[in-house]
């Protein structure tokens, strides 16, 4: 398939290699905040390919895995409400709440429906006009832009039973965290789809704060290779930069058209992400404009006191600050087909990455 | 947060287009991207298509690969 | 019949359901001993070791490119005693059907499954029929079980206890046919596709691997849960180690495609017309060979092998040179934004 084949090319993954292990002559520790990212690390195998000086960190890049237990446990609450249709992508299905999940939810009665896009909730609801149609907004950047036409388009359609909750968070606030939490990070393998919509200029303040390098990464191994390749020749020449390695799809002013629906939709808000705690303007909320399709607003609910799981330690496995293995849960109580954590449901979080191919 | 696929557009009717990715047709939502044209690449994200794929950097990348593996190739002679 | 659509009735003992049954069911399965319409079919099995097994087939959709509940009902069954190393021989079928079902969309199912079970030259010789209340089951479910023989020298194939190090890893053809098929029937996100199910009976290859001097070790049909988790199993259950190729495996590119769309992996996406074995890497060249001559076997490949480290887990060496390890899948697949 084009522009996937070429970037998976045993050669150049060969030769990038080469590089990486000739030029990274002291250790460094690069971190990847796009679930994307982890995911296709641990599928093509890459960490069995670098050299011993290069440690590669899974940060909070996965939306599921910093999205709150009490987002789901609400999200639950609304699935238990009359007449109402939850629409959701699958990441989120079977992500463990305080008592329950959508999955659980599910099996029990309530009207739970993968989508693959909010077009397809949208349509759900035209077709379910008795019915309230809850679209469970989730995703960084990328998806933000598709929550916001989709939105726009129930808007312009006049459309009575569609609501979003949206749990849209933006990834800057998270990257500064990191390096004031004292995590050692020497640079960033920056996610290459919130790129094509953000451009480069969120990221200017991180090297010139923090000294680290920034380098936005496609998704085949030949993008992460060639990425890995920059940082660590930033490192070794003590240049500290924001630099495009996924340049057939990342331009540095991004998607204007997406970034405009962003702000023609969503206002920011200070949001809850699991390992962190509140970040300030990190979330993305509706703003008043849109009222009328905000679930938070529009649709009330009792949910549930959220108990947290103890023992669990995704919150700083998600920092990078501990592996899975460290986790006293990892393996034991918490597995891929019994997760306990967020870290673990989700496909693209670390410890279900760490369980399924690396054990 | 980031599965999207390049897919290529194959037919566009007034803000939805055909997107075929290895043979799987798919109709994505051009709300996002302006001056898309039929046998363009874009990237499809959650039903959406969020930019189009430069060729010409794509083989600037690629062919900065060949060079260094020649490069590498006639260091070794 | 007058009935364009199943009635309770018709799952009650009395006229309707002989009237099915004889309209339907007896008159596609056509053989003897089902026309003798005993409680039991008596079947004159002179051998040593007779395999039974069990499977029920709950497809949604019940149509779908390239077959349909039926179809699968026979050929899942057929394929359980197959890979086994038997030669199967008789099936059950028994339907449970929601009121209100198309009397004509039944006789199609019915049609494909005698259709199959002609071609794999087995005989649906017993079954039996309910009918439940609208919205108590989903259109069809059907359950079929079957009976074969095997011979002695095969009885280690299902288990692998003969397989050593160096023997060869073999797949009949391409992966995640079947469960793309479904998930794009599903009519989930309005893809278009041209993907067929893979759906088939693959006792005749099977057959002609056995009989023709190459020596398997093990045989397990690749279905729920794909060749991802058949092979995790396989070296965990026997304590080997699996070392597989990825640019051997077979994908067809339509497949592919639909795979990177929705973010799920061919290694664990469902098949109904494949067969992983295990051979002896002398037959292997030779098992290859058998198998192309099969319109089934046409895309057969070499795509691994027994290795001596790594015990008790099967690796896959990525397309890229990397390493990793295959796991078994936990619960379901599902189409992922990230």
């Amino acid at each position: 398939m084009k522009y996937i084949d070429e970037f998976r090319d045993k050669q150049i993954v060969e030769l990038l290699v080469e590089k990486i292990s000739l030029i990274a002559t002291r250790e460094m520790a690069f971190m990847e905040v796009c679930g994307g990212h982890t995911w296709a690390i641990q599928k093509f195998g890459i960490p069995s390919l670098l050299p011993k000086t290069i440690k590669l960190l899974s940060g909070p890049g996965c939306p599921v895995c910093v999205t709150s237990k009490s987002y789901i446990d609400q999200a639950v609450a609304y699935s238990r409400l009359p007449d109402t249709i939850i629409t959701t992508f699958g990441d989120l299905i079977r992500v463990p709440g305080s008592t329950s999940s959508l999955n659980v939810e599910k099996s029990r009665g309530a009207d739970v429906r993968i989508v693959y896009s909010i077009l397809d909730a949208l349509q759900i609801a035209r077709s379910n006009p008795t019915k309230k149609v809850i679209f469970l907004g989730i995703g960084f950047e990328t998806t933000a832009p598709p929550t916001a036409a989709g939105i726009i388009n129930a808007a312009k359609e006049n459309l009575k039973n569609f609501f979003v909750f949206s749990a849209h968070k933006i990834m800057p606030p998270a990257m500064e965290a990191l390096i004031d939490e004292g995590v050692t990070i020497n640079g960033y393998i920056a996610p290459g789809h919130v790129s094509v919509i953000t451009g480069t200029s969120i990221y200017e303040d991180l090297p010139k704060k923090f000294r680290v390098g920034c380098v936005i990464s496609g998704f085949e191994p030949v993008d992460m290779l060639q990425s890995i390749y920059m940082l660590a020749k930033q490192i070794m020449e003590n240049r500290f930069e924001v630099e495009i390695q996924y340049k057939r799809a990342v331009t540095p002013q991004g998607n204007i058209k997406a970034q405009e629906a962003m702000r023609e939709v969503f206002a920011l808000r200070n949001d809850w992400w699991r390992g962190f705690g509140i970040l300030n303007n990190s979330g993305l909320c509706i703003n008043e404009k849109y009222a009328d399709y905000d679930a938070e607003r529009m649709i009330p609910v009792e949910v549930e006191e959220t108990k947290e799981e103890k023992g669990c330690i995704c919150g700083e496995i998600l920092k990078g600050l501990k592996n899975p293995s460290q986790c006293k849960l990892f393996g034991k109580v918490c597995t891929s087909s019994n997760p306990v954590g967020a870290c673990m449901v989700s496909h693209e979080g670390a410890c279900n990455a760490y369980f399924r191919f690396s054990k | 947060m980031c599965l999207s696929i390049p897919g290529k557009v194959i037919s566009i009717n007034n803000d939805m287009a055909t997107v075929s990715v290895g043979g799987t047709e798919y109709e994505a939502s051009l709300q996002l991207l302006d001056d898309v044209t039929t046998n363009d690449y874009v990237l499809i994200h959650t039903g959406f298509a969020i930019q189009k794929i430069s060729e010409e950097e794509a083989l600037e990348t690629l062919k900065l690969f060949k060079e260094l593996g020649e490069i590498e190739n006639s260091t070794e002679e | 019949m007058m009935e364009k659509n199943i009635l309770l009735g018709h799952g009650s003992g009395g006229k309707l359901s002989n009237e099915l049954i004889k309209n339907l069911f007896v008159k596609h399965f056509a053989n003897p001993i089902l026309s003798q319409q005993t409680d039991s079919a008596i079947l004159a099995i002179d051998h040593q070791n007779i395999t039974l097994t069990t499977d029920s087939y709950v497809v949604d959709p019940i149509f779908f490119p390239g077959g349909n509940i039926g179809k699968l009902a026979v050929c899942g069954t057929v394929n359980d005693l197959a890979v086994s190393g038997a030669t199967p021989m008789y099936l059950s079928a028994s339907f449970i059907i929601e009121e209100g079902f198309s009397i004509s969309d039944l006789e199609q199912i019915v049609i494909s499954m005698a259709s199959e079970a002609k071609n794999a030259g087995v005989k649906i010789v017993t079954g039996d029929t309910k009918v439940v209340n609208r919205g108590q089951c989903d259109k069809v479910f059907i359950n079929t079980s079957g009976v074969g023989v095997i011979d002695q020298k095969f009885l280690p194939i299902s288990t692998g206890s003969r397989i050593s190090v160096g023997d060869a890893v073999i797949i009949n053809g391409t992966i995640a046919d079947h469960g793309m098929t479904i998930m794009a029937a599903r009519n989930f996100g309005s893809f278009k596709t041209n993907i067929l199910s893979d759906c088939a009976c693959l006792n005749h290859l099977i057959k002609e691997i056995l009989t023709e001097g190459c020596d398997v070790k093990f045989m397990r049909d690749a279905t729920r849960g794909g060749i991802g988790t058949v092979l995790s199993e396989l070296a965990s259950q026997n304590g080997i180690g699996i070392e597989i190729d990825e640019s051997k495996v077979p994908v067809n590119k339509a497949v592919k495609g639909i795979c990177e769309l929705l973010g799920f992996d061919p290694f664990y996406v469902a098949n109904e017309g494949k067969v992983v074995v295990v051979v002896d890497s002398k037959s292997a060249a030779k098992a290859i060979d058998i198998m192309k001559k099969n319109p089934l076997g046409k895309d057969a490949a070499i795509i691994g092998e027994v290795i001596d480290t790594h015990q008790g887990k099967a690796i896959l060496k990525t397309s890229i040179g990397g390493k990793r390890i295959i796991d078994t899948l936990a619960g379901e697949q599902l189409p992922r934004i990230c």
